[in-house]
């Protein structure tokens, strides 16, 4: 299958979607009356964060039909949507971060049971890579992975309940969360964002796999001409390598 | 260790068996059997030759040490008491969970296991079982260890018994947990650091229901009791893991 044929078009849709979102966000939603112009990074935080983590659960799909039908291509499917939402999270903890500095006055704030949640399902997913290096047989690592992915995509939702009861009742939240009382003028850049945030993780979803289909078809190529002796072999890796055909 | 049922292989339920002979299709154990048989396995190995038990009771009144020089305090009670004990048995149990399909996976016991003509959920409910009776008898130490050392004001006899329903909850999810992350960390080369990295994560939740759940009982002054929702969490805890186990368990030792 063929990664590489939208992804022109897909770019361009993530860009022009990416630059009206926040043009919107910056001249055309008011100001926040409390937070002022540090309520901004509202449109980069929370569609990142929704995105990543739904890249998580689209991880814990695939692994499913991986564990299913025992296709690697899932698996890499699978491996590709974790990594992706991996380096979204840590921008997510970031501009949490910042946010949290700025309109709390803390780096960070344990109040805030999203974040927190958030944070507990990053340093999970933070050992799926750990783990996939350390299993050296292809097959294996793959199955591993996969029961991982399920299991750890089945505990996010868990986890943010029990995240949630454990500060509901005894610390009040103060600022509503994305999804309550949002006024209209905001709801347009804020969905547009989250639109474009989505947009952004499909390319990049499809430049990697693209990317790592090009390179095993390359390495099946060149052993072809050049025999195999003169392809190393893959050495040690956490990323699926596909069987070449 | 002297269960006769288990000696019993054709107990009720058991298929009747086609033919004895060699080329006779394989008899189908049931589950209940599997489950015992590796339960004794597992129990009597133990009970041989102690391992796990008593690494984990004295790591844990170790820990309790550790809690009272590094917090610098003599005596401990509400929220403070219910994290220290949690820690103590959580970081207890990491030492269980990592331990807990070595001798298996070294001696061929998978092997064997794979070979015979039965259910892998088996393996499952037999290794939650014995993780359970491993974290259950070293709390019989750990528990009474921090109360002598560590609590406060000796909370009144009916505290205990509602801790010992949230010990009991809080450990059938370590259980589970700890089985799968077992079962998938024994076949890395990294196999203990990638147990504590993966289960406390996972165990999370579980944390926060029993501290939660603990600091009113161990209070100086309070109701001593148990919010139902804390219980509630670590049922649906137990429940969604337990699911997901049953439904995954078998990749985990497809060889």
């Amino acid at each position: 299958m063929l990664y590489g044929t939208r992804l022109r078009g897909l770019s361009i849709a993530t860009a022009v979607t990416m630059t009206a979102a926040f043009a919107l966000a910056f001249f055309y939603a008011p100001m926040d009356a409390d937070q002022g112009f540090m309520q901004k990074i509202f449109y980069v935080h929370v569609p990142l964060g929704i995105v990543a983590l739904c890249g998580f659960v689209f991880g814990g799909v695939m692994a499913i039909q991986h564990l299913r039908t025992g296709d690697a291509r899932y698996d890499l499917r699978s491996y590709v949507a974790i990594h992706l939402s991996l380096v979204l999270g840590a921008g997510v903890l970031i501009t949490g971060s910042i946010w949290a500095k700025a309109s709390w006055g803390h780096w960070w704030v344990w109040d805030e049971p999203t974040l927190v949640s958030f944070l507990i399902v990053f340093l999970l997913y933070a050992t799926y890579q750990p783990m996939r290096f350390s299993i050296e047989d292809r097959e294996k690592q793959a199955r591993y992975a996969s029961v991982f992915a399920v299991t750890a995509g089945a505990f996010v939702p868990l986890n943010f309940l029990a995240v949630r009861l454990a500060q509901a009742y005894t610390h009040p939240r103060v600022f509503a969360t994305a999804d309550g009382g949002l006024p209209a003028k905001m709801q347009l850049p804020f969905y547009l964002s989250l639109l474009g945030m989505a947009l952004m993780y499909v390319t990049l979803w499809r430049y990697e796999m693209t990317s790592k289909h090009t390179s095993s078809q390359l390495r099946a190529l060149r052993r072809k001409l050049a025999g195999d002796d003169a392809v190393a072999p893959v050495g040690r890796t956490a990323a699926p390598t596909l069987p070449t055909s | 260790m002297s269960t006769p049922a288990a000696e019993t292989p054709r107990a009720a339920g058991a298929p009747t068996p086609a033919g004895d002979g060699p080329d006779a299709p394989p008899r189908y154990v049931p589950l209940g059997t599997a489950v015992r048989a590796l339960l004794r396995k597992e129990l009597g190995l133990e009970l041989r030759a102690p391992q796990a038990v008593p690494a984990m009771a004295l790591f844990s009144i170790t820990t309790l040490v550790v809690f009272h020089f590094a917090l610098q305090r003599g005596q401990v009670d509400g929220d403070l008491a219910s994290g220290v004990l949690w820690v103590t048995l959580l970081f207890a149990a990491m030492l269980g969970i990592s331990r807990l399909f070595v001798a298996d996976h070294e001696e061929g016991g998978l092997d064997g296991f794979l070979l015979a003509p039965t259910d892998r959920t088996a393996m499952l409910v037999a290794k939650a079982l014995a993780l359970f009776a491993f974290l259950a008898a070293v709390e019989i130490v750990a528990v009474p260890a921090f109360a002598l050392m560590l609590l406060g004001p000796s909370p009144p006899l009916s505290a205990y018994g509602q801790l010992a329903a949230l010990l009991a909850l809080a450990d059938a999810g370590i259980a589970l947990v700890g089985t799968m992350v077992g079962a998938m960390a024994v076949q890395t080369r990294t196999r203990d650091l990638i147990v504590p990295l993966m289960a406390l994560p996972l165990l999370m939740p579980v944390v926060i229901g029993s501290a939660k759940g603990t600091a009113p009982l161990v209070a100086t002054a309070g109701p001593h009791s148990v919010e139902v929702r804390w219980l509630l969490v670590l049922g649906l805890y137990d429940l969604v893991f337990g699911l997901l186990a049953y439904a995954l368990f078998d990749y985990l030792i497809e060889d």
